[in-house]
């Protein structure tokens, strides 16, 4: 059984629905993409299902229906969602950022593990962690971003543009990390990426979405030698 | 020199109780952007609270804590039940209701306890300590006692996770809420302990400036003037503030204005800081893009 089944989400902002209608599945221990362009309702997807936003349909983690949910009580089902922007506690210092990560997790010494185990997956973090989160750079504060929902030990980790605004080598760095991560961890991963080519690099199934509906999916090797997504997402 | 010192300290005592009310102030406005115009009324129905269990023989510090308790759950009650409902509402419907808490609070204090002026015991001894000619028990015992809240506030905030939770919550309520903190209960939270402060105020002031319903007026735009002066979002700059305003206050009115106009000092220095510096000492500058 998938680890995230969500059948038939329409979801917006006030009146209007972006999504209309997406099904798609994460499978325990997978990475799903999500592509598509601008405005096609990549966010809003991810927001729909951390319920930051009013939705429809139906959105199940591992068999339980999540969908009337408040967010913090999504995220304490072990959702951990890196928004879009980052959500950067800007004023916080950066060791306080990921204490904020695991503060519904009760098992202090855990808890110092994984704080350990990040500054080996990311040791600038460690040189950095008593300053202002506001004062890092853009690719420190992503991996903050990631790091910060990965000390929530989530089963799923909803990650929205997790490349956007970062020079390639920060980028190739935090992908390589977010492999090992779900290699090492098992955990389940929602990627929803403009960057097609990165993206399915990583995913092993990807969606295709396009004005707020499902156009293409399957496998991420079928994805990419598809000609029209070859043609309109990765260029050549 | 000796009059000068003594002036100094009281404006010190104070001090110290402007500068618990400021940062009550700032805790609920840090969190939510509004000035919660009845903290002052509720600090001061609080008092009567307190007034009612010292008048049925409850031992003084007895009454001191069971009256900061209650005003913790009073604050999170409020919060909970009437604040809560407008919390997306138009800045103005806000405003109205903080209005609408603060005449609410005062006229039950005067329907219940009377507007007849009241004395309000202090539980420090009545001879000054050593024998010093500078500063009575009550100013000691209240700064110490000031001292000691802000100092608890400030472990609480800086070492606590329920701390750090408050203090993400009011920065970035929606990255907060993604770590699964409850941002509703924080604010709450930040409601209670606020009202408990309040409180503590209150009963600190009240054996200075007597107890009768309007006794806070006056403390709370002292208060809202140090919120100000240090920065209406810095909870430091609220304490700094508060100290500041509080000898000002003191020195003026001893020196230069007189007592019947110190009131006027708190209100020149409200208009002051929103003219020249609306940051305040400590206070952050927002730009925003349009």
């Amino acid at each position: 059984m998938a680890l995230l089944e969500v059948t038939d989400l329409c979801a917006g902002y006030n009146a209007a629905d972006v999504l209309r209608g997406v099904t798609f599945a994460v499978e325990q221990g997978g990475i799903t993409a999500i592509l598509g362009a601008n405005g096609a309702g990549k966010t809003t997807l991810l927001r729909a299902v951390s319920g930051m936003l009013r939705r429809r349909g139906s959105i199940r983690l591992d068999g339980r229906s999540i969908d009337r949910l408040a967010t913090e009580d999504i995220a304490r089902l072990g959702v951990a969602h890196v928004p879009d922007g980052r959500g950067t506690f800007l004023e916080l210092t950066a060791e306080e950022n990921l204490r904020i990560g695991a503060y519904t997790r009760k098992d202090r010494n855990a808890v110092a593990q994984d704080l350990e185990r990040i500054f080996t997956y990311f040791p600038r973090l460690k040189e950095r962690r008593q300053q202002q989160a506001g004062t890092l750079s853009g690719g420190e504060q992503q991996m903050l971003a990631v790091s910060r929902a990965l000390m929530l030990r989530p089963r799923l980790l909803l990650l929205d543009e997790p490349s956007f605004g970062l020079a390639p080598l920060v980028v190739q760095d935090i992908f390589g990390i977010m492999r090992a991560i779900n290699a090492e961890q098992g955990v389940s991963v929602l990627l929803v990426e403009q960057n097609a080519g990165l993206a399915l690099d990583l995913a092993d199934k990807a969606y295709v979405l396009e004005t707020g509906q499902v156009v293409m999916s399957g496998t991420a090797d079928a994805v990419r030698s598809d000609e029209a997504v070859r043609r309109a997402y990765l260029g050549y | 020199m000796e009059a000068f010192l003594h002036q100094v300290f009281s404006g010190l005592a104070t001090g110290g109780i402007y500068a618990s009310l400021a940062l009550a102030l700032v805790m609920i406005y840090q969190s939510t952007n509004h000035i919660n115009f009845a903290q002052g009324e509720m600090a001061m129905f609080s008092t009567y609270l307190a007034w009612s269990m010292i008048d049925a023989g409850m031992p003084y510090w007895w009454a001191f804590l069971l009256t900061v308790l209650i005003s913790f759950v009073t604050g999170i009650v409020i919060e909970r039940v009437i604040i809560r409902p407008v919390e997306d509402a138009p800045v103005l419907s806000v405003v109205t209701v903080f209005i609408a808490l603060l005449v609410i609070f005062n006229s039950v204090a005067g329907w219940i306890f009377t507007y007849t002026i009241k004395t309000f015991p202090s539980p420090f001894p009545e001879q000054p300590l050593f024998g010093n000619r500078y500063i009575s028990s009550h100013e000691i015992g209240s700064i110490g006692v000031t001292l000691m809240v802000l100092m608890a506030l400030y472990l609480f905030f800086r070492f606590t996770p329920l701390g750090l939770a408050m203090r993400a919550s009011a920065q970035n309520p929606l990255s907060s809420r993604l770590a699964g903190i409850r941002v509703g209960w924080m604010l709450a939270l930040g409601w209670g302990l606020a009202a408990a402060v309040g409180a503590i105020a209150g009963m600190l002031v009240a054996p200075v400036v007597y107890l009768e319903p309007n006794m806070m007026s006056g403390v709370l735009l002292y208060a809202f003037a140090a919120a100000l002066v240090g920065g209406i979002d810095s909870p430091f700059g609220a304490v700094l503030g508060g100290f500041m305003v509080g000898v000002l206050e003191n020195l003026l009115g001893a020196y230069v204005i007189g007592t019947e106009l110190k009131l006027t000092v708190a209100l020149v220095l409200i208009i002051g800081v929103l003219l020249f510096k609306p940051s305040g000492m400590l206070g952050k500058i927002f730009v925003s893009r349009v």
